[in-house]
């Protein structure tokens, strides 16, 4: 191939017809996320808790609707009993017979469409929050940021109990009640970060193009947060899930017949001596749950360095 | 001589940091930018020459109105850019536009070449057809000496120099009249610092822009040039046609600069070394040398210029100088 | 003997596009006294060079080939034995101060730390040293200044800083990798005298790895070439810069923009872009972009050596500027060539 080369742009004349029809064809970009996800791929304890947890998600969903028993049958046959391949219960029954397995399973559900939606919520306020707080700086950033300080200080157990007390005990108002506490979390974050990123030259440079505020947030600020909030998020879940728990254990959270992780470990606690698997089921869901979510957020977090040019 | 398009006045920008502790809480002023004034003609370049601490860079986006000057005027096609509104010098970013140092940083790592480029389009013009708009990238592309099929590629794909084509499309996509250089060859290799430096030149003379090319590298100012101003601590020393300035200096710091300049010849090196007559540091921002302001490290300074400071004035030869001894030294080199 | 002598070094990078070489098959000396440059623009592989002979590589790096220093070869020993010799015998001077220097201790601290570990001084003695050591790099108001912090100086007395921690302990070997590029021009022409007077003092060797060519007119006796990690041409500064063989080298030089030439039009550049280390043409890795470069290019250039040391990996006879008219005679001209 010979190569002239044009020394005033320096571009260079190719010759070659085949290169010139080359040419032609845009080539495709790879942009940072996917050079992310390559390298989380790579990551073996994430991708094995990607897939333990993907298994988890298909069974929550699927399983109850395969299991001969429903949440709320009361085996009066086998009530209390153990692990039990013949009598269908693998899992076992709990005080009033009701299958563990399914209960266990039916609790997840709850639990992690609890960690799914709060976390969604917290992050919906959050981000927009933090973000127009960080980049506007100044007063508004002030009091913005005052006003997370405050509801920060309001002591939560006495915020759910008010909202349990004058709306009832709603399975929505755990989403809500968890979801308004998670996002003031978000918006420090995501604040601090603005902060960092305002003060980068590409974003110099959209003002310099006479590029608008809010463009600017939307398209420089927000896309290059991602990363850190995605990481963050994935920590958020396991998070809000033991929170839930915690109502749960208190007696505050789902109500019965519905059930969650943590009510089901609470229960299991109580008759943790006679009856050990109707704790050892849901906890272990539970813990291993948690676990895989912070692998993969550690994993998410390596993948997304800083130093994450080429 | 036609009209210049812009008219720099007194420009000046202070930063204000606090020292000292709860109780004795101190003001401390740094003059990044005192008292600068220049022109500039259609199509016509000035170099800014100055060292870290000089104010250079700063006094870029003074003009552009990134940072708010203390004082002073921008005259810009007759209208002062510093009393405009914020949304009025918003519209002002069609006709003056920058090219920043870093040019990887200076490009939004999540968005393609593409994008960056289109950017300005979407924000003037956010009526135009897509179609339009991605004839027109392609075309800045091409001019810039970019392959147009690289549109979707990300910053981190391109070589540092490429992505420094993409900045330059990017401030000319909108045709302005007037490109603000902030040392936009420094970070590059050499041999890619002339690719750039000649495609600056190009680009000025078919577009018949103005340019103002910010840098600290004497040799690389000395080829774009028409007009070089010296700065030293936020004060403007020199103001020469080029060929004067780099022949005949009328500034001490205009000559230490370029002495200390080495050069690429190993028996000019040789012959040239000498004690590096300029002594000393520079001295600290926050406590400027009164009088002249270069008067600490000035081999040729008298009584009176650690008193007074030396305004910048008009020679015979029609170049500015900012010094009390202009007329008796004889700087040639 | 040479003070150091590398012979075959590699340097591999584990990326997650592939394995990118970063240095292939270099063979130098450095002697006695000598100041040698080593020159070429980013991707050529200089820094990488140097970090693998110090064992300073990053985690996924891996270098093969020989050192020698004083008779030992640096890329066997182990660890231990070779944090000795770096800071006592080979000192190492990076391009960014800031980042080299620790901002959390005190210039004293650090410069006192170094000579106590490889000169087992007591704290005075060691203090007084440091202190000596800030005058020969014209600090001003040495004993005050050594208790001051890494921020509270300029970026240019902070590089003085690292080269009078470099010369601490008195080495025979200084490794300088881009020591001027941070500074501004003044301070660079201070510290390229200053660091001219102390090698005439002492006969302290010394690698300069820069891509400014004009600070290697200053002060070097002679250069290697690199482009895409290897080594395109090697000289004496006045051969390098006088009767330069390699297209790339001339290149080079053209493109160097100087004070001293009238201004013309354009400024001679070297067409295209860096090399790209995961994508290297085949045959001579500069052929894209040379000039000059014809079909035969595809192969791989000999290494010609002449008598007096020079060398220049190209097709293009170094005597008389002409194609090598026999290549077939491989024998002889790959008498110095690298293994694969």
């Amino acid at each position: 191939m010979n190569v002239s080369a044009d020394t005033k742009t320096s571009n260079m004349q190719v010759e070659d017809p085949f290169a010139a029809a080359m040419a032609e064809i845009d080539i495709p970009g790879r942009s940072l996320w996917v050079d992310a996800w390559h390298r989380l791929l790579k990551n073996r304890a994430a991708v094995i808790s990607g897939i333990i947890m993907l298994i988890m998600l298909l069974l929550v969903l699927v399983g109850p609707l395969l299991s001969p028993w429903e949440g709320d049958f009361t085996d009066w046959d086998h009530t209390a009993s153990p692990p039990n391949f013949e009598t269908g219960h693998w899992f076992g029954t709990d005080a009033v017979g009701r299958d563990i397995l399914v209960r266990t399973l039916e609790g997840g559900r709850i639990s992690l469409l609890v960690g799914l939606v709060a976390t969604l919520v917290s992050l919906a306020i959050g981000v927009s929050y933090g973000a127009i707080a960080g980049y506007y700086g100044g007063f508004t950033d002030r009091i913005m940021m005052r006003m997370v300080d405050i509801i920060y200080a309001l002591p939560f157990m006495f915020f759910v109990i008010l909202l349990m007390v004058v709306f009832g005990r709603h399975i929505v108002l755990i989403f809500v009640a968890i979801g308004a506490v998670n996002w003031l979390d978000m918006a420090r974050i995501v604040r601090g970060q603005t902060l960092g990123l305002k003060n980068t030259e590409f974003v110099e440079a959209a003002r310099a193009c006479g590029v608008d505020h809010k463009a600017i947030i939307r398209r420089h600020i927000i896309p290059n947060l991602l990363g850190v909030v995605m990481v963050y998020v994935t920590l958020t879940i396991p998070q809000v899930i033991l929170v839930e728990s915690f109502l749960s254990f208190l007696g505050l959270g789902v109500q019965e017949p519905m059930s969650s992780w943590g009510a089901l470990v609470n229960d299991g606690a109580q008759d943790m001596e006679s009856a050990p698997w109707t704790l050892v089921f849901p906890a272990t869901f539970l813990t291993v749950t948690l676990y895989c979510f912070n692998y993969i957020g550690d994993g998410m977090r390596d993948a997304l360095d800083p130093k994450d040019r080429a | 001589m036609s009209e210049p398009v812009l008219r720099v006045q007194d420009l000046a920008v202070n930063f204000i940091s606090h020292t000292g502790g709860l109780m004795r809480r101190r003001e401390r002023v740094l003059r990044a930018v005192n008292g600068i004034s220049f022109e500039l003609h259609p199509g016509e370049t000035i170099g800014i020459v100055g060292e870290s601490g000089s104010g250079k860079s700063t006094l870029a986006r003074a003009i552009l109105g990134l940072i708010q000057p203390n004082r002073g005027r921008v005259m810009w096609l007759g209208e002062n850019l510093t009393e405009l509104e914020e949304e009025a010098l918003r519209q002002k970013r069609k006709e003056i536009q920058i090219v920043f140092q870093d040019p990887i940083a200076s490009l939004n790592p999540r968005m393609t070449a593409g994008d960056i480029i289109s950017e300005p389009l979407w924000t003037f013009y956010p009526n135009m057809a897509r179609l339009q708009v991605e004839e027109r990238t392609r075309g800045m592309m091409k001019m810039v000496g970019l392959l147009p099929n690289q549109i979707n590629r990300y910053p981190h794909e391109f070589s540092g120099g490429q992505c420094q084509r993409i900045g330059i499309a990017r401030a000319l996509v909108l045709n302005p009249r007037l490109v603000i250089c902030d040392e936009p060859v420094s970070a590059l290799d050499v041999s890619i610092q002339a690719q750039i430096v000649n495609l600056l030149q190009d680009l000025q003379k078919k577009l018949g822009l103005a340019l103002i090319f910010v840098a600290h590298d004497l040799s690389v100012v000395k080829h774009i040039s028409d007009r070089v101003m010296v700065m030293y601590m936020g004060c403007s020393m020199e103001v020469s046609v080029r060929d004067a300035l780099y022949h005949r200096p009328l500034h001490p710091y205009t000559s230490a600069l370029m002495k200390s300049v080495p050069i690429p010849d190993p028996k000019l090196a040789a012959a040239a070394r000498q004690d590096s007559w300029l002594t000393g540091d520079m001295p600290s921002p926050y406590a400027p040398p009164k009088g002249c302001i270069f008067h600490t490290r000035c081999p040729y300074k008298v009584k009176r210029c650690e008193a007074d400071v030396p305004a910048l004035r008009r020679m015979e030869n029609g170049d500015w100088v900012a010094c009390h001894r202009a007329e008796e030294l004889d700087l040639s080199i | 003997m040479a003070l150091l002598e590398v012979t075959d070094l590699q340097v591999q990078f584990e990326t997650p596009e592939g394995v990118v070489e970063a240095v292939t098959g270099m063979d130098f000396c450095v002697e006695t006294g000598e100041t040698l440059a080593i020159v070429g623009e980013s991707g050529a592989g200089k820094s990488q060079l140097v970090m693998a002979i110090m064992g300073l590589l990053a985690e996924n790096g891996s270098a093969s080939g020989r050192a020698d220093f004083k008779g030992q070869d640096l890329m066997q020993i182990s660890p231990r034995q070779l944090n000795n010799i770096r800071g006592r015998e080979i000192a190492m001077i990076f391009q960014d101060p800031m980042t080299s220097l620790n901002p959390f201790l005190t210039i004293e601290k650090q410069m006192t730390e170094v000579v106590m570990h490889h000169q087992g001084l007591r704290k005075h003695e060691a203090r007084a040293h440091a202190v000596e050591m800030l005058r020969a790099v014209r600090i001003p108001d040495p004993e005050e200044r050594v208790k001051q912090y890494p921020h509270e100086y300029s970026g240019g007395m902070r590089q003085r800083v690292m080269i009078a921690m470099g010369l601490l302990c008195e080495p025979d070997l200084l490794i300088a990798d881009e020591p001027s590029t941070a500074l501004d021009v003044t301070v660079q022409a201070q510290i390229t005298q200053l660091v001219g007077e102390l090698r005439e003092k002492s006969h302290m060797s010394m690698i300069l790895i820069t891509h400014d060519l004009a600070v290697v007119a200053e002060i070097c006796d002679r250069i290697i070439v690199m482009y895409a990690g290897e080594m395109v041409e090697t000289g004496t500064v006045d051969d390098i810069f006088y009767h330069p063989r390699h297209p790339y080298t001339q290149g080079l030089l053209e493109s160097v923009p100087r004070l001293d030439r009238p201004s013309d039009d354009e400024l001679h550049t070297i067409p295209g872009n860096p090399p790209n280390l995961l994508d290297l043409p085949s045959g001579c890795r500069f052929r894209d972009r040379c000039i000059r470069s014809r079909e035969i290019c595809r192969e791989k250039p000999p290494l010609q050596i002449r008598e007096d040391g020079c060398m220049s990996r190209c097709f293009i006879d170094m005597d008389n500027d002409e194609f090598l008219p026999d290549r077939g005679d491989k024998g002889e001209e790959n008498a110095g060539e690298d293994s694969p």
